[in-house]
């Protein structure tokens, strides 16, 4: 109540006599305002520690986020060059099969890719996909067949639980939805890779922005290369899209010239099928 | 061309297939006596329709009719069945398309309409620009059979993966080779 008077006798209640003497009046009203607050201040910061606990946690809070902002800042920044050094030893890589098209232009693109480089190499596909990953195995025995070892000790295949289903009610995705993110930090934990590459769909939205929480808290670097699918000629895919809006991806590489036009930060490598 | 005037007609079969779903509007349409009368026209005699999970069940038709109509709803031998066609008419997902098309089969592909979020007519309509392949809609498809020449089409030639690779390469500081 007093607090309100004294406004309005600082002239900001009135808003009519506010708006009519604005330029004149805001100096004064800003300063009176501030001796009215020192005065709060004052009054109370004599007799309770509580204020004084909650700025230095609110300053303490403002640090932090400041500082995971700038981490953040930092890690896009540096997702975006190339390593200088020379790669000596192979890197862990993670691989990410999203279904039926999307599957056969990965396993395109693991056709010309050094496997003695990208060691050792897990696969994730959907639960749902049975294909995906007996593709991929194939592809893996034919190696190993080419190599001379018998079994292909170097790739281990590994299926995600999705967070919604086609068809599925909103309820139940909620329960699902944190199944599947558990589950994914859980295989993220355990794999801890230094190469992350996939091509969509949404399969692998969650396991990239866990990826870019690790390397913004420091607990893994890893490089995130997307290719988006060749049926993209005019537009990103929505996972595309988050990932390169979000910066999560290192690199995002586009099959098409005009989509490469539109999204300037892609790279367009030609098509792969 | 001893084959049309002789009773000893060379087989011409056009493939129809519409992928791991439905697409019965597809299948209506190449069941229709618009599109089959075109297909006669251009010299095809048989017709097989891979149907999926769809519910409009095409008539078949015999052997010795002008154009012999069967069908099935799945099978593991599509690169089979689209290796002996003449034609294929295809559902727009990018793995048929690319599976013709690296085959050098002439095709036609019919975008979904009913379906929600269609990107998939982007790459049909993009290589139908180059000239790889038409592209067709449900109820223009027997348009597209009378119009379309096949000499005119240009040969696919398929994708490379190198040029990514040795980007990802780069990137991580892997030396060229």
């Amino acid at each position: 109540m007093i607090f309100e008077e004294k406004l309005r006798c600082y002239g900001v209640g009135g808003t009519a006599c506010f708006n009519s003497r604005i330029s004149s009046r805001r100096l004064d009203v800003i300063v009176a305002l501030t001796e009215h607050l020192k005065l709060l201040i004052m009054e109370k910061g004599n007799d309770c520690t509580l204020f004084r606990v909650v700025s230095i946690t609110l300053s303490f809070a403002v640090l932090v986020v400041t500082l995971i902002l700038v981490r953040i800042l930092y890690v896009i920044y540096r997702s975006r060059r190339p390593f200088s050094r020379r790669a000596a030893q192979p890197l862990s890589t993670l691989i990410i099969l999203g279904s039926g098209g999307h599957t056969a232009e990965m396993l395109n693109l693991l056709a010309v890719l050094q496997k003695d480089r990208f060691a050792p190499r897990f696969y994730i596909a959907a639960a749902t996909d049975n294909m995906s990953l007996q593709k991929a195995q194939l592809l893996e025995n034919s190696l190993a067949a080419e190599n001379g070892t018998t079994a292909p000790s170097a790739a281990q295949f590994t299926q995600i639980y999705r967070s919604r289903e086609v068809g599925q009610s909103y309820i139940t995705s909620i329960w699902t939805t944190l199944i599947a993110m558990v589950h994914a930090l859980w295989l993220m934990i355990k794999i801890r890779p230094q190469v992350i590459l996939c091509n969509g769909p949404g399969t692998c939205i969650p396991l990239c922005a866990i990826a870019f929480l690790f390397k913004v808290f420091g607990i893994r670097w890893s490089s995130i290369f997307y290719v988006e699918s060749i049926a993209r000629v005019r537009r990103l895919s929505l996972s595309g899209l988050l990932l390169y809006k979000l910066h999560i991806a290192d690199q995002l590489f586009v099959q098409w010239p005009q989509l490469q036009r539109k999204y300037p930060r892609a790279i367009d490598v030609g098509r792969l099928m | 061309m001893e084959g049309a005037e002789g009773n000893n007609k060379t087989r011409r079969g056009v493939f129809v297939t519409v992928g791991t779903t439905s697409f019965d509007s597809l299948v209506r349409a190449v069941d229709s006596q618009k599109v089959k009368q075109e297909l006669v026209a251009k010299g095809y005699t048989h017709l097989l329709i891979q149907m999926g999970r769809g519910s409009y069940v095409p008539t078949k038709s015999e052997e010795d009719s002008s154009l012999g109509v069967d069908y099935f709803t799945f099978s593991s031998s599509i690169a089979d069945h689209l290796r002996s066609a003449s034609l294929v008419i295809s559902h727009a997902g990018s793995g048929s398309i690319f599976e013709t098309l690296r085959l050098g089969k002439p095709l036609i592909v019919v975008v979904n309409e009913d379906l929600m979020d269609n990107h998939q007519s982007e790459l049909a309509e993009e290589l139908a620009d180059r000239k790889h392949l038409y592209c067709a809609r449900p109820q223009t498809l027997h348009q597209t059979v009378a119009d379309m020449d096949l000499n005119s089409l240009l040969p696919y030639s398929p994708g490379d993966a190198t040029p990514v690779a040795k980007l990802i390469n780069k990137f991580l500081g892997f030396p060229d080779d």
